[in-house]
């Protein structure tokens, strides 16, 4: 199984952060026009899912699956987004995402006086990106694929 | 004490109440030497109080993962008290003085550990509002989860009053920004 890529949402549909694993093809638009996609993206499939629903949804929009990928979703209740794509052999993997929210996110982005929590994450932030590296890459969803 | 002792103290990531309390007192203070009035000091107190609060929201989310959002003030005032009140003061304040509208609430403090050692200075000091860093860190944490609230203490035992009193209003919900071009 794999991971292939992850975005962090703020409040403000800002994209924080973006990393990538794995991407054997190249985005067709600029990075920028692909975050403002992705972000406007979640926010229809998130009312969508809610209208739609036939009673009240507990988590919402959780994740969607393609026949090549997994998008999955998790959006704290302080408005941060995270979105992690992997391959679609992955299950629910809300958890993972909430653990990547509450052990790295808070506690090198958000706990670090250096850096605000609704600014955009840059590459100083080494931390961090070592640390969400190792995390990532700990995961029994990450395999071979990955490494290879 | 030992260095095993210290290292397990270390990972249980707890100092001891009355450094805390020492601590707190001597940041106020620093504080009132620094600035002339007393009002300004309250002020500072309250900002840093609210920088506070907005990173403070996210361990607490963190820490609670069981936590969604709330349906109502009620289950909001539950939450802060019994959980972030307990989490990062230890204490549980009780809930009362509820406005008719229901868009007030009081927070009453037994036992505040900021206050252990604590007698206001004589004069001016004696506006001093010397938790109000508690307050500031509950507008920024609720404004984080979109709930925009006014907090003050109208009683405050350092005062001479009977009890410690907080008093939290809600003002007003405020929106997610929409991605450009939706509605």
């Amino acid at each position: 199984m794999v991971v292939y890529n992850l975005y962090i949402f703020n409040r403000n549909g800002q994209c924080l952060f973006y990393r990538e694993w794995l991407r054997r093809r190249p985005g067709t638009m600029t990075q920028e026009e692909e975050f403002k996609l992705m972000n406007g993206f979640m926010h229809s499939i998130k009312s969508f899912v809610q209208r739609l629903s036939p009673q009240d949804l507990k988590d919402g929009f959780v994740s969607f699956k393609t026949n090549c990928y997994k998008l999955n979703y998790y959006e704290t209740a302080t408005g941060l987004k995270f979105v992690l794509n992997t391959d679609n052999n992955v299950g629910n993997i809300r958890d993972i995402l909430h653990q990547l929210y509450s052990t790295i996110f808070v506690n090198y982005i958000v706990k670090n006086p250096s850096c605000s929590a609704t600014d955009i994450i840059n590459t100083e932030q080494e931390i961090f990106i070592e640390k969400l590296d190792e995390f990532i890459s700990n995961l029994s969803i990450f395999a071979q694929t990955n490494k290879a | 004490m030992s260095r095993t002792n210290v290292k397990q103290n270390l990972d249980a990531r707890r100092v001891t109440q009355e450094l805390f309390t020492l601590t707190y007192g001597a940041f106020v203070a620093q504080i009132l030497n620094d600035y002339e009035h007393v009002d300004e000091v309250n002020k500072q107190l309250d900002k840093i109080g609210y920088n506070i609060g907005v990173r403070l929201i996210d361990d607490f989310l963190a820490r609670n993962p069981n936590v969604g959002r709330c349906h109502d003030l009620r289950e909001t005032a539950d939450v802060l008290a019994k959980q972030g009140f307990k989490t990062y003061l230890g204490i549980s304040p009780s809930i009362t003085n509820w406005s008719p509208a229901g868009d007030e609430f009081s927070l009453l403090l037994d036992g505040n550990p900021l206050t252990e050692f604590v007698e206001l200075p004589e004069g001016q000091g004696q506006k001093l509002s010397y938790n109000q860093m508690i307050c500031g860190a509950i507008r920024g944490a609720l404004e984080m989860v979109q709930l925009e609230v006014e907090c003050r203490f109208v009683q405050d035992q350092l005062k001479g009053d009977n009890a410690t009193e907080l008093r939290v209003k809600f003002l007003k919900k405020l929106e997610d920004a929409l991605p450009v071009g939706e509605d």
